[in-house]
């Protein structure tokens, strides 16, 4: 009896525990100042890496080292990949030759794959996406929303609530999503920091999110 | 030498390929003044022959690291609506017809077909409707496509991150 009390004593602990660490991860928006930051960037198939290479492209060279994270069944996302890091490298000549990495997961869903077998294939991507995020440790996460992301996003979250690392985690919908969310919009719009949208109508059902107009 | 261009970027679409390569399709095309019909076909599994006549051309592929060549070269483009593709049309300001895959879960990509159309920059349709709209469509009522902005992006990361000087 009174084992029962005290495993219930210790499971409620753990559970205030976690939802205290949880609001508190969910919290934190501390801009520290910063000379660069270690990005780890899920590129999709297709247009999502288009777009994202877009984005990554924008971005100064202060945003590195760069740990891409791709489907293990995506060679054309590698190719893309490798294109863009070796332009970048041909056009600033003058900096430090940056490092890249690819890292490949399964995909958590492929194309026109049912819902119900999408949560085992994507516990399964979880299973090797967080050894990855806790081996790679990354300032920011960047990703626009294939399948890919959700367990990428969910365990850089988690590095944050078991207090290792506060990852930033900063999801850009696709310029495809003119009305509604994505499927991994809507999972990760409340565990991402910064939410960005690129039409006004998602601005608008979304106030939370960042409306920059089109950024692709 | 008019052409035009059919991609379906990454993915499978074998709908619109079969239905462009099709005879009455061919003979649309070739009656609308176009005499070469390009198909990048990714990763479909309808693959139509390819052949040269006197007054006509069809060349297929899967990929091309780059579709900037054929885009660049074509008076068409009838692409599926995946976005790299609506994109790399509209910015090197090529006519842009849109195919909408039926097929697709939840249909996504109408959105962003339908949004462009909205904004007069491109002509979208399904696989059905495609052959009508080649034939009424006024290509010249198309307007200009204004670039994305990733600078916005940049100047706004920078800043939360704490980069900005």
């Amino acid at each position: 009896m009174v084992c029962v009390v005290i495993l219930a004593a210790a499971a409620g602990a753990v559970a205030v525990f976690l939802i205290l660490r949880i609001w508190v991860v969910l919290r934190s928006r501390d801009v520290t100042p910063r000379e660069s930051l270690s990005i780890l960037v899920v590129a999709g198939s297709g247009g999502h890496t288009t777009e994202i290479l877009r984005l990554l492209g924008s971005l100064s060279n202060a945003y590195s080292p760069r740990h891409y994270v791709i489907a293990d069944t995506d060679e054309m996302s590698a190719n893309k990949i490798n294109c863009f890091e070796l332009d970048r490298a041909d056009r600033d000549p003058s900096n430090m030759y940056t490092k890249y990495y690819i890292h490949r997961i399964p995909r958590s869903r492929e194309v026109q794959q049912s819902w119900p077998s999408t949560v085992f294939t994507t516990l399964h991507s979880m299973w090797l996406s967080f050894p990855l995020i806790h081996r790679v440790k990354p300032d920011l996460v960047l990703c626009n929303g294939p399948g890919t992301c959700v367990p990428i996003c969910v365990s850089a979250f988690l590095l944050g609530i078991l207090g290792i690392k506060k990852v930033i985690i900063v999801y850009v919908e696709s310029i495809c999503r003119v009305e509604t969310l994505s499927m991994s919009g809507k999972i990760l719009f409340h565990l991402s920091d910064y939410f960005i949208v690129q039409w006004p109508a998602l601005k608008e059902k979304y106030p939370k999110s960042v409306y920059l107009g089109r950024i692709v | 030498m008019k052409c035009v261009f059919v991609t379906v970027g990454t993915t499978s679409f074998d709908d619109l390929i079969a239905r462009v390569s099709a005879p009455d399709s061919l003979q649309k095309i070739e009656s609308l003044g176009y005499n070469r019909l390009i198909l990048q076909i990714g990763r479909g599994t309808v693959v139509p022959e390819p052949f040269s006549t006197e007054s006509f051309t069809l060349d297929v592929y899967r990929y091309k690291d780059s579709l900037k060549e054929d885009i660049q070269k074509a008076d068409l483009v009838i692409s599926h609506a995946g976005a790299g593709s609506c994109l790399e049309t509209l910015e090197k300001g090529k006519p842009l017809v849109v195919v909408i895959n039926e097929k697709l879960m939840n249909n996504h990509q109408l959105e962003l077909a339908k949004q462009l159309h909205k904004e007069g920059h491109l002509f979208y349709c399904t696989c059905s409707t495609l052959p009508g709209l080649l034939q009424s469509m006024d290509l010249s009522t198309l307007k200009c496509y204004p670039p994305g902005q990733p600078e916005k992006f940049s100047a706004f990361l920078d800043k939360v991150v704490g980069l900005q000087k």
